[in-house]
């Protein structure tokens, strides 16, 4: 590279080399992919842990996302579902108000959305319906008010005071995937097809970033989680926008990598985001990394020649 | 911030405007849901709800999180989770079909214990005291008993035998000289187990287990059984009035 190239290193929207493409020749394929390959792993994992019974029959992990019993001793639930069954004016069993309260505990602590980035088995399929969206260059269609989740959300529990039923059920996707993969069902494909089109064709990142309502419910729970993303070499940035190219929630992380100015810490604080990590494999300065919401320090880059020639 | 004509501030009327765009949006697609939340709660008849269900479709659905943990803890796998658009009963609850499998009635009922909201209630012990439907003989016209033969397969595998199905002895008029066992269902004692409907040798089974908002009447409230009534006062409720008055002419003197 010659040094003119390099000093062009400006955010050029019409030019822009492909997404990570950079940081794939700066830290090789592992450091560029690794966040992304632990979350596929998780994903498949979890699934995994569910599926060893109905398929080998080593029970490992009994029931869906709903409410689960693992190795015959830890109840899980999921706490929008319970707080639906409350609305819908009925008091739960002991064994369902505890699997929210650790289900609750977790979340609370590791991040809330990370059940959107590492759990959720939606996330793969709105995440390769965004790679199409890319690759056809398609615009970003409807694109609703960030809090439209959170109004989902609200609707919901009214819904189901309403009615008197869990209201969400008749429609989750995430728990109808697993019910058909678990139990069998073919319907379920419909389901997850009508989410990638709706994700590709009529709204950018249209589901899990604008209208889940369960995903809104997870960032409640982590509002003020510990573990988040930092961003300590926020003055390594070199404004080449792949992170916010694949930050599927990328309003979070202006004010952690911006926010110098501001007097603002380099934490991404915002509870929509996923805890994905996406963006510390994709950055090529290595600006970003996993650590704790406290964890305000800052590395002042070396001066590197073309930030000095610039 | 200038004002338009119409003397609104356009930020104020971007906000109305978004506003007005997110209630639309969602008061439409949740009165869409809301209708499906209705329709969801039909239930074919011959789609049995586990031991302990709630008795009311819609408290069931407030109470059932569709994990799916009484169907895996069902040791004879009576239990299905429905799937979505199975249309027997709303996705993902479970239910069972007696003809296929019926409910072998365990002493420890684990599909109750595996419920972690109690949309299958706790307070259920006793899995005699189970009420999933009750059984009704729906054709006499085909019941070989009927009939005046010996078949008698319902009565025998019933679990509550001589309480919830008795042989009730007629005469048989056909032939003229032969007894008719008839298998008669006590639905105080049914508890809708369906080894009835399962074992039953006609091509279709003429005594299936209904749910019992279909299968029972309810007394008026107000009726009064006076054989019922006089046996509680230990005598005739209206004093004076032992026999029928005598209605017989006078013998002509």
């Amino acid at each position: 590279m010659t040094d003119a190239a390099v000093s062009v290193r400006k955010p050029n929207l019409k030019a822009r080399a492909p997404v990570a493409a950079r940081a794939r020749r700066v830290k090789g394929f592992w450091a560029t992919n690794k966040w992304l390959i632990l979350r596929r792993l998780s994903q498949a994992g979890v699934l995994a842990l569910f599926l060893t019974g109905p398929v080998f029959g080593v029970w490992i992990v009994k029931g869906t996302l709903a409410s689960s019993m693992t190795l015959n001793t830890l109840p899980l639930t999921d706490p929008f579902m319970l707080a639906q069954s409350l609305a819908a004016r009925h008091w739960p069993e002991g064994l369902a108000l505890l699997g929210a309260a650790i289900v609750i505990a977790f979340y609370a602590l590791v991040s809330g959305r990370t059940y959107c980035s590492w759990v959720c088995p939606i996330n793969p399929v709105t995440d390769a319906a965004h790679w199409v969206h890319d690759r056809l260059g398609l615009n970003k269609g409807w694109q609703p008010k960030p809090n439209t989740r959170l109004l989902i959300m609200i609707a919901m529990l009214v819904l189901s005071a309403l009615t008197g039923v869990i209201v969400f059920e008749l429609i989750n996707p995430i728990t109808a995937v697993y019910r058909a993969l678990l139990f069998g069902g073919a319907w379920a494909i419909g389901l997850v097809a009508a989410i990638f089109f709706f994700d590709v064709f009529v709204s950018r990142r249209g589901w899990c970033s604008h209208l889940c309502p369960v995903g809104a419910a997870y960032g409640l729970i982590g509002a003020k989680s510990l573990v988040r993303v930092v961003a300590p070499k926020r003055a390594a940035c070199d404004d080449c926008l792949d992170c916010y190219a694949v930050c599927p929630e990328a309003h979070v992380i202006t004010p952690a990598l911006r926010g110098a100015d501001r007097g603002l810490p380099p934490v991404i604080l915002d509870r929509d985001c996923t805890a994905c990590g996406r963006c510390i494999d994709v950055c090529s300065e290595n600006v970003f990394r996993f650590s704790h919401r406290f964890d305000t320090r800052e590395e002042t880059p070396i001066l590197q020649p073309m930030k000095a020639s610039a | 911030m200038g004002r338009t004509q119409g003397g609104i501030d356009p930020a104020r009327r971007r906000f109305l405007e978004s506003a007005a765009r997110g209630v639309a949006g969602v008061g439409a697609a949740g009165t869409l849901l809301a209708l499906h939340a209705r329709e969801a709660e039909a239930r074919a008849p011959d789609a049995i709800r586990p031991p302990g269900a709630l008795a009311d479709e819609r408290a069931f659905l407030s109470a059932c999180v569709r994990c799916g943990l009484c169907v895996r803890d069902c040791p004879y796998k009576t239990l299905t989770l429905s799937a979505l658009g199975d249309r027997k009963a709303a996705a993902g609850t479970p239910y069972f079909t007696a003809r296929d499998i019926p409910c072998e009635m365990c002493d420890d009922i684990p599909c109750v214990k595996a419920c972690p909201t109690g949309a299958l209630e706790h307070s259920l012990r006793d899995i005699a005291k189970a009420r999933m439907g009750t059984a009704v003989l729906v054709d006499s016209e085909n019941c070989l008993n009927w009939l005046g033969l010996r078949c008698d397969v319902c009565y025998r595998v019933c679990p509550v035998i001589d309480k919830a199905i008795t042989l009730e002895i007629e005469r048989n008029e056909r032939t003229g000289k032969h007894a008719r066992f008839v298998p008669t269902v006590h639905a105080d004692a049914c508890t809708g187990c369906g080894k009835c409907e399962k074992s039953c040798v006609l091509p279709e089974a003429a005594i299936k287990v209904l749910p019992l908002h279909l299968a029972r009447a309810k007394s008026a409230d107000h009726y009064r059984k006076g054989w019922i009534e006089k046996e509680k006062n230990h005598g005739p409720l209206v004093p004076g009035v032992e026999g029928l008055p005598q209605r017989l002419p006078e013998a002509p003197k």
